[in-house]
C-alpha cells in the first residue's frame, strides 16, 4: 500500500517534470526539471531494488551531464525561442506518429506473450536480493563474463574523446602555455638585480 | 567460467593485435612535437596488412570467445580481410587529397583505425550486447570523420545529419535488442536460436524486436526506406572519407545483417524474408531511378551504392549457401569497383581546386585517354556489362535468388540494372562524346595512380582468375549455412 501511494507520487512528479523540460520557456528552469526528472527516476530504480542505477543516475547524469548543460546554457547565447519556433508546426504530425507508436506498443505488450522457459535461459540471473547486494552482484559479472563488451565500452569513450578534440580544439598562437623545463631552469641572479641607490640620484 | 583462457584468447588474436595497435599509434601522434600526417598515416597503412595478413594465417575453424561474445569462422574472417584491406587502400588513397584540404590531421588515420576495428567486432558479433557495442565503435569515427573538415560547413552538417539519423537507428536497433532479451530471456545469438527452434506461434515481440533490429541495421547499409542520410553525408564530407564510407563499412554492415539473419533468426525466415524482399525492391528502384537526375558525381555514387545494397540483399533473401555465397562475391567487386570509381573522383580537381560536377568530366577522353579508360571500365562493370567482374557479382546473386524461386527478385533486378546502365553509360558518354570546357588537371599522385591500375587490371581480369574469389566465398557460405 504504501509502495504503491510512493510509486506513483514519484511516477507523476517524473512525468510532469519531464513535460516541463520540453515546456519550460526559460531554459535554466528546463535544466532544473531535467534534475528533477532525473532524481525520481532514481527514487523509482530504488523502489526495483536496483540501487546501483540509482546511484549512477544521481551521480551522471545529476553530477555530470545535467550541470555541464546548466553550463552551456549559461555560456552560451542560444536562442531557444527560436531553435522551438518549429515546434507548432511540426506538432500534429509528430504527435500523431507518436501516439500510433504508442497503441502499437500498448496493443504488443497487452496480446504477446513471454516465454515460460525464457527465464531458464536468463543470461546471467539476478541473485536473491537478501544474500548478496545489486552493487556486488554486477561487481561480479561485469569484469568476468561482460569484460569483453566493457573494453570495448572503453574504446568507444577513448574515441568519444578523440573525435570531440579533433573537432573544437583550434590551435592559439598567441596562448600562453606551461614551459615546465624553463621555469625550473630559470635562475636567481638571471631574473634578480639588487641595486643600491644613492639618495637624490634613483635609478638609472 | 574462465574467460581468459589463451587458446580461447587466441581466437580474437588479430582485433586484440589491432587495438593495441591503434593506441600506439594515438600515443605517436599525441607525443610527437609536430603533427606528422604521412608517418602516422604509413604506419598506420602497415598496421591493417599486418592485420589482414594475420586474418589470412589465421584458423578458418568456427570457435567461439569471450563466454560466447565473439565467433570466428571462416565467413568472419574472409569479410575481415576484405574490411581491413578496403581500409588500407582508402588511406592509401587519402594521402594527397587530405594535405589539399588542409585536413591532414594525424587523427584520421588514427580514426580509421579504430572504425575498422569495430567493424571487424560487428562481423564476430555473436551476442546482442557485442553487437550493440561494436556497432558504435564503428559509427563514432565515421561521424567524426564526416564532420573533419570543420571549416567547411557541408561537412559539419555531413556530420551532423549522420550523427543524428545514426543516433535514431541505433536506438530502434536497441530497442528491438531490448525486445528480443525480454522476450526469449537471452542475449548470446545461439540460446536465441535455441529458444525459437521449433515454435510454431512466434510471440509478437520477438517479430517486432526482430523487425525493429532489422531497420537499425539496415540503415547502417543504407537500404531503402533507411537511405536518406546517404546522399548527403556523401556529397558533404570530404572526398577521401567518401571514399572510405562506400568501401569498408558496407561490408561489415552486410555480414552483421547476414549473421543476425542466418543465425539467431534463421528460423523464423518465413517472417523476415518478406521484409528484405521489400528492402531490396525498394533500394534497387531508388537507386536506379533517383541516380539518373544527379549532376554531382559523388551524389551520383551514393545512389549508385544504396542500388548495389539492394542487389546484395536479393542474396539474403534467397537465405541459402548460394545466396551467402554471391552475397560475398558481390561485395569483395563492389569493394573494387568502389576503390577504382573513387581513385577516379579523388583525381578530379581543376588548377588545384576540388570539381564535383558530371559536367566537369567532359572531354576526359580527348586529354586524358588512359583515364577515361579505366574509369570507362569501372562503369560498364559498375553497370554489370560481361566481360567485366560487375557482370559477375550480378550473375552469381541473380542465380541465388532463382535458385530459391524468388522470380520477382530476379526480374525486378535485371529491370533496374538496365535502368541504372543508363547514367552509368552517360558518365561514358560525357567523358567521350562532349567538348571540353577546361579539363581537370593531370593527377601527380603517383599511389592513386597505381591504385587505379591495380583496380582496373583486377575488373577486367577476374574473368581469367576468379578462382581465389570463388573459392574463398563458397568456404565461408559453408560456414555460415551449414
Amino acid at each position: 500500500m504504501i509502495e504503491a501511494i510512493f510509486f506513483y507520487i514519484f511516477s507523476a512528479v517524473l512525468i510532469l517534470s519531464a513535460a516541463m523540460v520540453v515546456s519550460a520557456r526559460n531554459p535554466v528552469h528546463a535544466v532544473l526539471f531535467l534534475i528533477l526528472a532525473f532524481f525520481n527516476a532514481a527514487s523509482l530504480f530504488v523502489m526495483l531494488g536496483a540501487e546501483f542505477i540509482a546511484m549512477t543516475l544521481v551521480i551522471v547524469y545529476v553530477g555530470a551531464v545535467a550541470v555541464l548543460f546548466l553550463f552551456v546554457v549559461m555560456m552560451l547565447d542560444i536562442n531557444f525561442a527560436e531553435l522551438r519556433r518549429g515546434m507548432m508546426k511540426h506538432l500534429p504530425v509528430g504527435g500523431f506518429v507518436g501516439v500510433v507508436l504508442l497503441i502499437e506498443l500498448i496493443w504488443l505488450y497487452v496480446t504477446s506473450q513471454i516465454d515460460p522457459s525464457a527465464a531458464s535461459r536468463v543470461a546471467s540471473p539476478v541473485p536473491d536480493a537478501n544474500v548478496i547486494t545489486n552493487t556486488h552482484a554486477l561487481g561480479q559479472v561485469l569484469y568476468t563474463q561482460y569484460v569483453y563488451p566493457f573494453q570495448i565500452s572503453g574504446l568507444i569513450l577513448l574515441v568519444a574523446m578523440i573525435g570531440a578534440i579533433t573537432l573544437t580544439l583550434r590551435p592559439l598562437p598567441r596562448a600562453r602555455r606551461q614551459n615546465v623545463s624553463k621555469q625550473v631552469s630559470r635562475e636567481v641572479k638571471d631574473v634578480l638585480k639588487v641595486i643600491k641607490v644613492e639618495t637624490g640620484a634613483g635609478v638609472e | 567460467m574462465r574467460p581468459f583462457e589463451a587458446p580461447a584468447l587466441m581466437i580474437s588474436f588479430p582485433e586484440l593485435i589491432l587495438a593495441v595497435l591503434a593506441m600506439i599509434l594515438l600515443m605517436l601522434a599525441v607525443v610527437g612535437q609536430k603533427e606528422n600526417y604521412r608517418l602516422i598515416s604509413r604506419l598506420g597503412v602497415f598496421a591493417l596488412i599486418v592485420i589482414a595478413t594475420l586474418l589470412f594465417k589465421s584458423n578458418p575453424e568456427t570457435g567461439t570467445s569471450f563466454g560466447g561474445m565473439f565467433i570466428t569462422d571462416s565467413f568472419a574472417i574472409y569479410m575481415k580481410m576484405l574490411v581491413a584491406i578496403g581500409s588500407a587502400v582508402s588511406l592509401m588513397m587519402a594521402g594527397k587529397s587530405l594535405e589539399r584540404e588542409k585536413i591532414d590531421r594525424v587523427e584520421y588515420p588514427v580514426l580509421i583505425l579504430f572504425s575498422t576495428l569495430g567493424m571487424m567486432l560487428m562481423i564476430s558479433a555473436n551476442d546482442l550486447i557485442s553487437l550493440y557495442v561494436s556497432l558504435e565503435l564503428q559509427s563514432f569515427p565515421l561521424y567524426v570523420l564526416a564532420a573533419i573538415q570543420r571549416d567547411s560547413t557541408r561537412s559539419t552538417e555531413a556530420g551532423l545529419k549522420y550523427f543524428v539519423l545514426g543516433s535514431l537507428s541505433s536506438g530502434l536497433l536497441l530497442y528491438g535488442a531490448s525486445l528480443i532479451y525480454g522476450f526469449t530471456g537471452a542475449t548470446g545469438f545461439e540460446p536465441i536460436a535455441q529458444a525459437l527452434h521449433g515454435q510454431t506461434a512466434v510471440s509478437l515481440g520477438i517479430v517486432t524486436g526482430m523487425v525493429l533490429m532489422i531497420c537499425g541495421m539496415a540503415f547502417k547499409v543504407s537500404a531503402v526506406p533507411f537511405h536518406m542520410w546517404a546522399p548527403d553525408v556523401y556529397e558533404g564530407a570530404p572526398a577521401p572519407v567518401t571514399a572510405f564510407f562506400a568501401i569498408a563499412p558496407k561490408v561489415a554492415a552486410i555480414a552483421l545483417l547476414a549473421r543476425v539473419l542466418m543465425g539467431p533468426f534463421g528460423d523464423m525466415i518465413g517472417l523476415w524474408q518478406q521484409v528484405i524482399i521489400a528492402i531490396s525492391i525498394a533500394s534497387m528502384v531508388l537507386g536506379g531511378v533517383a541516380a539518373v537526375t544527379q549532376t554531382n558525381i559523388k551524389r551520383l555514387l551514393a545512389y549508385s551504392s544504396i542500388g548495389h545494397m539492394g542487389y546484395a540483399l536479393i542474396g539474403l533473401a534467397a537465405a541459402n549457401r548460394v545466396g551467402i555465397q554471391g552475397i560475398v562475391i558481390y561485395m569483395t567487386l563492389y569493394m573494387l569497383m568502389s576503390i577504382g570509381v573513387f581513385c577516379l573522383v579523388l583525381m578530379m580537381k581543376r588548377r588545384d581546386k576540388v570539381v564535383e560536377g558530371i559536367s566537369d568530366l567532359s572531354g576526359l577522353a580527348k586529354q586524358q585517354p588512359m583515364l577515361a579508360l579505366a574509369m570507362s571500365i569501372m562503369m560498364f562493370s559498375m553497370a554489370g556489362i560481361p566481360p567485366l567482374a560487375g557482370f559477375f557479382g550480378k550473375l552469381f546473386i541473380f542465380q541465388a535468388a532463382v535458385s530459391a524461386g524468388l522470380y520477382t527478385l530476379a526480374v525486378t533486378g535485371v529491370l533496374t540494372s538496365v535502368v541504372a546502365a543508363y547514367y552509368y553509360l552517360r558518365i561514358i558518354k560525357v567523358m567521350y562524346f562532349e567538348d571540353a570546357a577546361a579539363g581537370i588537371d593531370k593527377s601527380e599522385d603517383t599511389g592513386l595512380n597505381l591504385i587505379l591500375i591495380a583496380a582496373s587490371l583486377a575488373v577486367v581480369l577476374f574473368i581469367v582468375l576468379p578462382a581465389p574469389i570463388l573459392n574463398g566465398a563458397a568456404e565461408a557460405a559453408l560456414s555460415l549455412v551449414q
